[in-house]
C-alpha cells in the first residue's frame, strides 16, 4: 500500500468569521497574506517532512474559499518537485474541463513531470459545484469539456514526432507540440474520482486509478462497478493499486490526544461544506432525474457506518467518523487495524490519501502525527497482503 | 419518472428532434414562446389568447419532455430551429410573442428573417447587454434559492411557489430540466449573446414591449433601451405583475396581444 499525506492548505484563521459561506463569496478581505504566507510555508514544511519520511503528497485546488488556499495546483506542484526528492506527487485533482486552455495544462503538467524526474500523478477530476462560480464554465457540458481535454492532454503528451491539428467541438488547434516531452512513458499515471457507480464503471473502462472521498462504507459499491468495467475490458481483475480513498487519519500513543487530534482535522469536514445554498447545485451538475428527487426532498444518504447508520459528515462525532471509514484514529495499532479492516470491506484499496493535517491541527501536532504513522503504522500497511483481487472481482462479476 | 409518460399534449418533429406542440384556438396564426420556466405557467395565458387567435405554442428543446440533442446549445440555435419549424408548418402572416428567454429567442429569429411574420411582442425580454461590463443588467438567478429568486421574479410570490412534494413526477422533472436547459443556453454569456444588439436594427415589422412593471430581475430602463433599439416599437407596462406576466396576468397580457396583433 501506498500512503500519500493530502492538506487542503486551509486558512482556517478566518473559519469563524463567516456569515453562512465560507466560499465562492467569502470575501478576501478576510485573508492576511501575511498569515497565508506563514501558513503556506508552514504547509510545505510538511510535504517536505513527508519526503523524508517516505510518505507519498497529494494536492489539490478550490477556489475562493478560506478552507483551501491551493488555488492552483501548478503552483503546489512547482514548488514540491523542486524542494522534495523522492515523493510520489499526486495532483488530485486538476479541474481540466474547467480550465481554458488544455495544451497550457499539457505543458504544465510535462514540466511538472520532467522537474520531479517521473514522479507525477495526474488526477483529472470534475471539480465540485461551488468551482463553477470560479471558472463561470457552463456546467451543463463540464464532463464535455473534461473529457475532450481528457483526451487532448494524453494525445499532447504521447505525440513525439511531429505536430498535430485538433478542432474539436470545445478546443482548437492546429501546431501541438509539447515541450518538455513528459518524463514517465507513455505518460504520468492517470487518476480521477468518483461519488457515483456509472462513473466509477467508466474508470474502469479506462483502468485509471479510482479515488473516492469521505465514501465511507459506501465505497465497495463503486469499486464493484469498477471491477465490473475493468473486468470487461482488460479480462483480469484490476489490482488493490487501481483503487484509492481519502480519509482523514489521526494517531497518537495518548489515546485521549488521538482523539483531540481527530477532532481537530474533522474541522476540515465540518467548514467544507459551508458554502451558500445555490451554489451547491449548479444546474445541470447532476442529471434532472437526481435533481426531481433533490426537489421532492429525497436526496440519498452518501455516509454511514458498517452498521447501517446514516450519518452527516459535518455534524458527526469523532466515533461516528471512526464508525463510518471517514476517520482513521487511535494509537497506531488502532488505526492499523481501522485501515486494514476498511481495505478488506474495498476487496482492496492499494493508496490510501491520508489528510494528516486538517483544520487546526498545529504544526507540531501535525509533524508528531505524520512521523508516529509513517514510522508505526505505515510499515505495516505495507506488509499486509492485499485480498486475492481475481477472488473478489469473481465474486462481483457473479 | 420518465420524460415520455404522462401528459397528451401532441408531439411535432422537427429536424429529428421531438417536441411538445400546444395548438389551440382559430383564427390568425401565433406563434407563442415560452419564458424559462416553462410551458406550465403560460398555459392560462395560451388559453387566453386562444380566444382569438389560433395559437401555436412549442415547449422549447430541452424543457417539459422536448428533446434537447448535444449539439444545440445557444440561442441561435433555437432560432434556426424555430425557423425550420414555421417552414414545416408553413405558418405565414404570424404573430409572434415571447416571454423572457421565448423574447430573446423571437429576437433571434426576427433579426434572420420576418418573412413569416406581421407583428412581434416581446415581454420582460432578456438578450442583450445594456450596461457596462461591471455592470449586472440581469440579476445572478443562479446564485439565488428558488425562494429568492420567486420573491424578485414575482409581484405576488405566491403565484411563483410551488409545492414539488404535491406536484405530478412530469412536472417536478419538467421544471428540473427546464433549469438546465435554461442553463445550457444562458449560463454565459449570461442571459444575453453579445452579437444581437448589432443586428436588433433588422427588425422592421411592427412591434411591440411589454413590461411586467414589478420585475426585479430586470429593470424597466434595461427594457426600454432594448425597445429603443427596435426601429419603431412601442413600450407598455402591465401593472402587477414581475418578470413573467404571462404568468400573473394572463388576461391582461393576452389583451394586450390581441389589440395589438388585431385579433379577431
Amino acid at each position: 500500500m501506498r500512503v500519500y499525506h493530502f492538506s487542503e492548505q486551509a486558512y482556517f484563521p478566518a473559519w469563524n468569521e463567516h456569515s453562512g459561506t465560507l466560499r465562492v463569496t467569502f470575501p478576501n478581505r478576510k485573508c492576511d497574506p501575511q498569515v497565508a504566507a506563514d501558513l503556506f510555508h508552514r504547509y510545505y514544511d510538511e510535504w517536505q517532512l513527508c519526503d523524508e519520511l517516505g510518505l507519498d503528497i497529494m494536492l489539490n485546488e478550490h477556489h475562493q474559499t478560506a478552507t483551501c488556499m491551493s488555488s492552483s495546483v501548478v503552483v503546489g506542484l512547482a514548488v514540491l518537485a523542486r524542494i522534495t526528492k523522492k515523493a510520489r506527487l499526486l495532483v488530485l485533482g486538476y479541474p481540466i474541463g474547467h480550465r481554458p486552455d488544455p495544451l497550457r495544462a499539457a505543458e504544465e503538467l510535462s514540466t511538472i513531470d520532467v522537474i520531479s524526474r517521473g514522479r507525477l500523478d495526474m488526477g483529472f477530476i470534475k471539480g465540485i459545484p461551488y468551482e463553477i462560480a470560479a471558472s463561470n464554465r457552463n456546467p451543463t457540458e463540464l464532463m464535455d469539456r473534461f473529457w475532450e481535454a481528457h483526451d487532448f492532454i494524453l494525445k499532447a503528451m504521447t505525440t513525439h514526432d511531429e505536430v498535430f491539428n485538433w478542432e474539436g467541438e470545445f478546443f482548437q488547434y492546429r501546431q501541438v507540440n509539447v515541450w518538455p516531452r513528459v518524463w514517465q512513458e507513455p505518460h504520468p499515471p492517470v487518476w480521477s474520482t468518483t461519488g457515483n457507480t456509472t462513473q466509477a464503471r467508466v474508470l474502469g473502462e479506462r483502468g485509471y486509478v479510482m479515488a473516492t472521498l469521505g465514501t465511507g462504507y459506501g465505497t465497495r459499491k463503486m469499486y464493484d462497478s469498477y471491477r465490473k468495467g475493468y473486468l470487461q475490458k482488460f479480462g483480469h481483475a484490476p489490482a488493490a493499486d487501481r483503487f484509492a480513498y481519502l480519509g482523514l487519519v489521526a494517531v497518537s500513543h495518548d489515546k485521549q490526544e488521538a482523539r483531540r487530534r481527530g477532532d481537530l482535522i474533522a474541522g476540515y469536514l465540518r467548514t467544507s461544506p459551508i458554502v451558500a445554498l445555490p451554489f451547491r447545485n449548479p444546474p445541470g451538475y447532476i442529471s434532472p432525474e437526481d435533481n426531481a428527487r433533490m426537489l421532492r426532498g429525497e436526496t440519498p444518504p452518501r455516509t454511514y457506518t458498517k452498521a447501517g447508520k446514516v450519518i452527516s459528515m459535518q455534524y458527526a462525532s469523532v466515533d461516528e467518523l471512526v464508525d463510518s471509514g471517514v476517520l482513521f484514529c487511535g494509537t497506531p495499532d488502532e488505526v492499523y487495524e481501522q485501515i486494514v479492516d476498511f481495505c478488506g470491506h474495498c476487496g482492496g484499496m492499494g493508496n490510501l490519501l491520508m489528510m494528516g493535517q486538517g483544520g487546526k491541527l498545529t504544526h507540531e501536532q501535525t509533524v508528531d502525527n505524520l512521523t508516529l504513522f509513517a514510522s508505526e503504522v505505515y510499515p505495516r500497511l505495507k506488509a499486509w497482503r492485499q485480498p486475492d483481487a481475481e477472488a473478489v472481482a469473481k465474486a462481483v462479476a457473479a | 419518472m420518465s420524460v415520455t409518460a404522462e401528459s397528451a399534449a401532441p408531439t411535432l418533429v422537427v429536424n429529428g428532434i421531438r417536441i411538445d406542440l400546444v395548438e389551440r384556438g382559430a383564427g390568425r396564426p401565433l406563434l407563442f414562446l415560452h419564458a424559462e420556466n416553462g410551458i406550465e405557467p403560460a398555459l392560462d395565458a395560451i388559453d387566453a389568447l386562444a380566444e382569438g387567435v389560433r395559437v401555436f405554442a412549442p415547449t422549447h428543446p430541452g424543457y417539459g419532455r422536448s428533446e434537447l440533442p448535444k449539439g444545440m446549445r445557444t440561442i441561435d440555435d433555437l432560432s434556426y430551429f424555430y425557423l425550420d419549424m414555421l417552414d414545416q408548418l408553413d405558418l405565414r402572416d404570424l404573430t409572434m410573442v415571447g416571454v423572457s428567454l421565448g423574447a430573446w429567442i423571437a429576437a433571434e429569429i426576427a433579426v434572420k428573417s420576418s418573412a413569416r411574420f406581421s407583428k412581434l411582442v416581446m415581454a420582460n425580454s432578456v438578450g442583450i447587454k445594456v450596461g457596462d461590463r461591471e455592470t449586472r443588467d440581469i440579476v445572478d438567478v443562479f446564485a439565488l434559492t428558488e425562494k429568492e429568486f420567486i420573491d424578485i421574479a414575482y409581484y405576488d410570490p405566491a403565484r411563483g411557489t410551488r409545492d414539488y412534494k404535491a406536484l405530478p413526477d412530469a412536472e417536478v422533472l419538467a421544471a428540473a430540466r427546464a433549469r438546465e436547459a435554461t442553463a445550457r443556453f444562458a449560463w454565459n454569456p449570461y442571459f444575453h449573446n453579445p452579437r444581437l444588439k448589432s443586428r436588433l436594427h433588422r427588425i422592421r415589422i411592427p412591434t411591440l414591449f411589454l413590461w411586467g412593471a414589478h420585475d426585479r430581475m430586470l429593470s424597466e430602463a434595461y427594457g426600454r433601451a432594448y425597445c429603443e433599439m427596435i426601429p419603431g416599437a412601442r413600450f407598455e407596462l402591465i401593472e402587477r405583475t414581475g418578470h413573467f406576466p404571462d404568468h400573473e396576468q394572463p388576461k391582461v397580457f393576452a389583451e394586450k396581444v390581441l389589440a395589438f396583433a388585431g385579433g379577431k
